[in-house]
């Protein structure tokens, strides 16, 4: 009786732990038991480029949430993520200590470079993993709140709130490129030595990273779950399908994005978090316009409005992306927009909708073509 | 207005109320005013001002001028659609205006009166009374049996009356009603006539039609709208012999 989604049944979490299991036990094992030459073993690389894969998909699941079931979309979801990265990036840096090039206890060596005598007080508190931590869910989600609670206060909806997003993403990526700003200005935060302890370069470390990276999808997953099958998860279908009714029913339309948007950036901000440390750099590039518009296109080729598309979205177009930018640099950014065309004209929903789609396509259509499609 | 609460306040009560489009004029000190349990119709040609009239008292539009009053001292101009809904003030569109994408079941969940913040609707859980209460009201509206469709699957007549019963669940005492047999076959419009009938007293009913069949089915007062303002107003009988009404609505 439901055309909202309700959360896991018993096959859906099922299907969720042989998954989560699949992904937290057999690839990390994969790449340390088998010995170095052996053919069963996973290459090094791979295991943090899969760590990135998973924090792009949580990118991805916090960018459906409220474009898929709100009808919010964000063009500006990447200032999130690279907010949460920056928050990273910061603790990684204060744990360099003295084994900069500079070897300056009190500064990280960019800012001794710009003859800077002391730490800006932004800086206080990074030294803490708790703080970081805890600033890389709150810096997004005060950002988003805000900026939320103008936009929506003043019924800025659709296409304009998708313009002042990416707009919101562009004021960062210039505030971020200056020196005074006390980040790294064009060169970012990176050359980290170590998190929490552990050597970033070791490959036991990465494959932790990994781990925590799969573990937190898995909970954004079901967090985004748990907020879609709730009666306010319905609440933002039909903000999607009739805004004005949702009013008329006395529902604030504003105070039901603002939670989505809120949750929305602070997923993305984790999702960031846990992507510098595999990448070993931020810069002011993640703010860039399109980066955020590429994370739209995965979730629409994934499959718009379904949470699993979300993730496959993400991780397909990611992969595509990692060989076709060794393979044949120049066609990445026409085979990315052939996607989107893709994905918007033949196949709208997606990925995840794919299945489906070929079983109505089917029906109708004598047995030959029906065998052609269904490969 | 010196608005008092008192027994014989107005439920509803607009005074001098204006607004202006680029110049237009779509309400011209418009005075209109309700008694709680009353059914009134509401009729006038295109333009006349009507749905904007809905607007005025559901907060979607903010008047130039004038006092717009919910029983004798809620100032309606000062609050917002949501809050005005809040007070007991619920609205069917003109075109019905359902979640499509939800099932019909859904739709009624949403409408049905309960607290409205977000962290309410996010841990809510359906009780056996309140699902109760929206088995009656798919009886009511004759959608039995239909709760798991899409609402984007019915007929045109009934999303009408999903759009009804989503009224009726959220426990409105004003219910505003724009059009409400628009597309209804004289089967379906009957019924509705009836239900609303079944309301009046209950509730306080404000019906907005064209199709003047209906309105003399209702037999209630009858208020005709003409550029903004009120032309005539009594039993239909009367109005449609006002030759003004005639000239500028019955007559053409």
């Amino acid at each position: 009786m439901s055309a909202a989604p309700d959360f896991l049944d018993r096959r859906g979490w099922a299907w969720f732990l042989a998954i989560g299991g699949l992904l937290t036990v057999a690839v990390p094992l994969l790449n340390a038991a088998p010995a170095a030459d052996s053919a069963l073993r996973l290459p090094d690389y791979l295991i943090p480029l899969f760590g990135k894969y998973a924090c792009y998909a949580i990118l991805a699941l916090s960018l459906d949430l409220i474009w898929g079931y709100a009808g919010i979309l964000s063009l500006g979801h990447g200032a999130f993520f690279a907010l949460g990265g920056y928050a990273m990036g910061m603790y990684l840096m204060r744990q360099i200590g003295t084994r900069g090039v500079y070897a300056n206890a009190t500064l990280p060596d960019f800012m001794v470079f710009l003859n800077w005598k002391q730490l800006p007080w932004y800086w206080y508190g990074f030294d803490h993993f708790v703080f970081a931590a805890l600033m890389v869910a709150v810096v997004p989600g005060i950002l988003a709140f805000v900026f939320g609670w103008f936009a929506f206060r003043s019924r800025i909806t659709g296409v304009y709130f998708s313009i002042i997003t990416q707009a919101l993403t562009y004021a960062l990526l210039l505030a971020f490129f200056r020196n005074d700003m006390g980040f790294g200005g064009n060169n970012g935060l990176t050359d980290f030595k170590d998190v929490l302890g552990f050597d970033v370069h070791e490959q036991s470390t990465r494959r932790a990273l990994y781990v925590v990276s799969v573990i937190a999808m898995g909970g954004a997953f079901l967090a985004c779950r748990a907020i879609v099958a709730s009666k306010l998860g319905r609440v933002m279908l039909a903000l999607r399908d009739a805004e004005a009714r949702v009013r008329f029913l006395g529902y604030s339309a504003e105070h039901a994005k603002l939670f989505a948007f809120t949750v929305s950036a602070v997923l993305a901000g984790i999702g960031g978090a846990l992507y510098v440390p595999q990448v070993g750099i931020i810069n002011p590039s993640e703010f860039s316009p399109a980066n955020s518009i590429e994370i739209a296109i995965w979730v629409a080729v994934g499959g718009r409005g379904t949470l699993v598309g979300a993730l496959l979205g993400a991780v397909a177009v990611n992969m595509l992306k990692s060989w076709l930018t060794g393979a044949v640099p120049e066609a990445w950014l026409f085979v990315l927009g052939g996607l989107f065309v893709l994905a918007t004209l033949v196949f709208p929903r997606g990925l995840a909708g794919l299945a489906q789609q070929l079983k109505t396509l089917r029906r109708p259509l004598p047995a030959v073509g029906a065998g052609k499609l269904a490969k | 207005m010196t608005a008092m609460a008192s027994p014989s306040a107005p439920l509803l009560y607009l005074d001098g109320v204006t607004v202006s489009f680029d110049g237009f004029k779509a309400l011209n000190g418009l005075s209109f005013m309700v008694e709680r349990g009353e059914l009134r119709s509401v009729i006038g040609p295109n333009g006349a001002g009507k749905t904007t009239m809905m607007d005025v008292i559901t907060g979607k539009t903010k008047p130039d001028e004038g006092e717009v009053f919910f029983d004798g001292t809620v100032d309606l101009t000062r609050l917002d659609e949501s809050e005005i809904a809040n007070l007991g003030i619920g609205r069917k569109f003109q075109k019905p205006t359902v979640f499509e994408n939800l099932t019909v079941f859904e739709n009624l969940e949403l409408a049905q009166k309960c607290p409205r913040g977000n962290w309410h609707t996010l841990l809510a859980t359906l009780t056996g009374t309140q699902r109760d209460a929206i088995d009656r009201t798919l009886e009511t509206i004759g959608l039995s049996g239909r709760e798991g469709a899409l609402a984007g699957a019915l007929s045109h007549g009934q999303k009408q009356w999903l759009e009804i019963g989503m009224l009726l669940i959220q426990d409105q005492q004003i219910l505003l009603l724009d059009e409400p047999v628009a597309g209804m076959t004289d089967h379906e419009t009957s019924l509705t006539a009836e239900l609303i009938l079944s309301l009046a007293g209950e509730r306080t009913l404000i019906v907005v039609e064209h199709d003047m069949e209906f309105v003399r089915n209702l037999g209630a007062r009858v208020t005709v709208l003409h550029e903004g303002s009120v032309l005539a107003d009594g039993t239909i009988e009367h109005v449609q012999n006002q030759p003004a009404v005639i000239d500028v609505y019955l007559g053409r």
